[in-house]
């Protein structure tokens, strides 16, 4: 996000620490899962994970919590990913939720299925009795997360207690649970957006189409860039451009918004975000409801 | 195959303040003179300041990250923020002021390399300052910058800076940890002397600003180097038909480096062996660095599990069923002695029972309580555990990481103490 040609290998240390974490994990829990949403920040987890354990596979399986209005390139890479690694992959659909009756459809101008995600999360969670669940949020995120553990607990209800956590002192991480309990691992806490791109260039790391500039038919509104989608509403007037654009973040269709960009490799995408003037989360549709939107979803049991 | 570095590191600052010494104003000014706060981040400042009816930019606001912070305008919780300039990443572990300071200001300050510590120069060394500069040494912090702030409120006056600087030298005096590089920077956060950039209204002030300060850190500076340490954290065993017989043991290098060849011995049960491959992912290195995360094999095949530690033939830790350490309390719920709760040292977990309070010790230098029967929440004293199984652990002072533990709970799992070993 700031001034020139930073050198990046302190990235060492970074890839070192998380690389620490997933094995903390593996070690401490009987049943991990990695969260795992086709963004670049959860394949860098996969990454990492790949890198902990080698020469043997990575001892827990990913899960994605599918809304159903994914990016269709997104989809494509996970299921490429998956077999070319021979990784497990669980997924649990936000639309079984609703037929089910368990969450309602939101509807109206900004209307996502962004929030929905947790109850099937949350559902999920207690399936398979997950007791440790590994995401790729980042403190720097965003100012509610940037005061999350490495190993956060969640209730018997999946929720944060976010005045009531416990402390985490030198490199120890207390992974003790009671039964219904789980813990939310977040390898990559200490890391910056523009960490994850150096990662991503440094290790060669393949990532979805959509994260480089391409063509694509968007609309403005609010200031943002909007993909024109069946999933997203779209007012009569709100005009339909084609555009060169590209996505700094990525969840589903509904509450991502792209940027301008001629960035059309992975050197110029790092170059732009070095030179960034706005936050990555600046992009998020999700984020911009209110002042404490991830506060009040992370109590909740969001990712 | 070469030695496997930790190249530049990530330069992790705790910082120390009384409310309103202007902490947050002080993380702020260097946010914003790096050019480290993005334009939508800075806009929401500008409206909430405004909306508040300020007339300057409040960046505390870009800080406090939960609700109740905002609306009550403290800080509860340690936050993380990071910025970078062209030589080095940084992350300031911002810990509150006043709440609890004493368990934030242990937590925050265990995983800093260096500390900053805030005076109001118009207040001068206050208790709170003592407290401060306790803590700092009892956790060996190797390098502080004691940052005399609001300049712009005392005329920029040598004469107040001199009197701090002297007021606290002469605590200086009664630190148990004299290794302690400590540097005087006269600042104003408020208005940006000294703190990224040089001012221009204290021209009696020669030294550097405190970013220039923290720029210019070595790791020399700032770690203590011991000998090595390898607590095994994870067997590897892929039973696939290309790696059979590999059995590798997962880890973090503490303290020293380790290298092929070596001759190692295993802990609890001190069986000899040698090291036969290092591995990072799926290239071999000669060498592994301190602080690397590495897959190590042995030439012999003994068992070894996690919990058990590696270390160099001849370069043994104390191995103990008890031990005495100062620990910090954190827990709402009293220790008393008796109590039994975890130890958790490193990655090894054992069942301990609280043998002995010797005394408090009071965190502002004034000395010691004896006849202690109970801990409350941030106390700090002297205590001897006894174990129902031994560990392997330096001195805090010979090795910050093998010397150092948590405490855990038995009945909540919660993290109710550090400590750290005599």
């Amino acid at each position: 996000m700031n001034i020139m040609n930073k050198d990046t290998s302190h990235i060492n240390s970074l890839e070192n620490e998380a690389i620490y974490i997933m094995r903390e994990v593996a070690a401490q829990f009987d049943k991990p899962v990695l969260l795992f949403s086709g963004g670049k920040d959860s394949i860098t987890l996969v990454r990492l994970a790949v890198k902990a354990f080698y020469p043997a596979k990575m001892p827990f399986p990913l899960m994605h919590i599918d809304t159903g209005h994914n990016f269709p390139e997104t989809i494509e890479f996970r299921d490429k990913l998956v077999k070319e690694l021979g990784l497990e992959l669980i997924i649990r659909k936000v639309q079984d939720s609703i037929d089910e009756g368990k969450v309602k459809e939101e509807s109206g101008k900004y209307s996502s299925r962004n929030a929905l995600q947790t109850t099937t999360l949350l559902d999920a969670i207690e399936e398979f009795k997950f007791d440790a669940c590994i995401g790729g949020a980042r403190r720097d995120e965003e100012k509610a997360r940037a005061k999350e553990r490495i190993f956060s607990v969640r209730d018997d209800f999946g929720q944060w207690d976010e005045k009531n956590q416990r402390p985490e002192l030198f490199d120890m991480l207390n992974g003790d649970i009671e039964h219904g309990q789980n813990v939310r691992v977040f390898p990559i806490s200490n890391w910056t957006e523009l960490d994850v791109w150096s990662y991503i260039e440094k290790e060669d790391i393949e990532i979805p189409s959509i994260y480089f500039a391409h063509k694509r038919k968007v609309f403005l509104r609010d200031g943002l860039i909007w993909s024109h989608s069946e999933f997203v509403y779209q007012e009569e007037d709100e005009e339909v451009l084609e555009r060169m654009v590209r996505f700094r973040t990525v969840g589903d269709m509904s509450c991502t918004a792209a940027v301008f960009s001629e960035a059309a490799d992975i050197a110029s995408v790092v170059s732009e975000i070095r030179d960034s003037t706005i936050s990555e989360r600046g992009a998020r549709i999700d984020d911009k409801r209110s002042e404490a939107a991830m506060e009040k979803r992370k109590q909740q049991g969001y990712f | 195959m070469g030695g496997l570095k930790i190249k530049m590191e990530v330069l992790k600052i705790a910082t120390a303040g009384s409310v309103d010494d202007g902490k947050s104003t002080l993380i702020g000014r260097i946010l914003y003179d790096t050019k480290s706060l993005t334009t939508d981040k800075l806009e929401a400042i500008e409206k909430t300041s405004k909306q508040k009816g300020y007339d300057y930019l409040d960046f505390s606001l870009a800080t406090d990250g939960l609700v109740a912070e905002r609306e009550q305008g403290i800080t509860i919780d340690v936050a993380h923020i990071y910025f970078s300039t062209a030589k080095k990443s940084y992350i300031i572990a911002d810990t509150p002021g006043h709440v609890e300071y004493t368990r934030n200001m242990v937590t925050g300050a265990s995983t800093s390399q260096a500390s900053v510590i805030l005076i109001d120069a118009r207040k001068g060394v206050i208790e709170q300052t003592n407290r401060h500069f306790f803590i700092n040494n009892l956790l060996r912090i190797k390098d502080i910058v004691v940052a005399i702030n609001k300049m712009d409120l005392v005329d920029y006056s040598e004469d107040i800076y001199n009197k701090i600087k002297t007021d606290f030298e002469s605590l200086m005096s009664k630190r148990d940890y004299k290794d302690q590089k400590i540097t005087f920077i006269p600042v104003s956060a408020l208005k940006g002397d000294n703190v990224v950039n040089r001012s221009e209204r204290m021209s009696w002030y020669t030294g550097q600003s405190l970013l220039e300060h923290l720029e210019t850190l070595d790791k020399k500076d700032i770690y203590n180097v011991g000998t090595p340490r390898f607590p095994v954290q994870y067997v590897i065993r892929p039973k696939t038909e290309e790696f059979h017989d590999f059995r590798g043991y997962a880890g973090k290098v503490y303290g020293g480096e380790l290298s092929v060849g070596d001759n190692i011995l295993v802990l609890p049960s001190q069986t000899k062996s040698k090291i036969k491959e290092i591995y990072f992912y799926d290239q071999k290195y000669q060498t592994a660095s301190r602080r690397s995360s590495v897959t190590i094999t042995l030439e012999n095949d003994i068992n070894v599990s996690r919990g058990d530690m590696i270390v160099k033939e001849g370069d043994v830790p104390k191995i103990d069923k008890q031990f005495t350490a100062n620990i910090c309390w954190m827990d709402a719920t009293q220790l008393t002695t008796s109590g039994k709760y975890i130890v958790q040292h490193g990655v090894n977990k054992v069942l301990a029972k609280v043998d002995k309070i010797h005394h408090k010790i009071n965190p502002d230098y004034s000395g010691i309580e004896t006849n202690v029967t109970g801990l409350n929440v941030n106390d700090i004293a002297q205590v001897t555990f006894k174990l129902n199984k031994p560990i392997f652990y330096d001195q805090f002072k010979n090795h910050r990481t093998n010397g150092s533990f948590i405490l855990i709970d038995t009945q909540s799992n919660n993290t109710v103490g550090a400590g750290f070993i005599q």
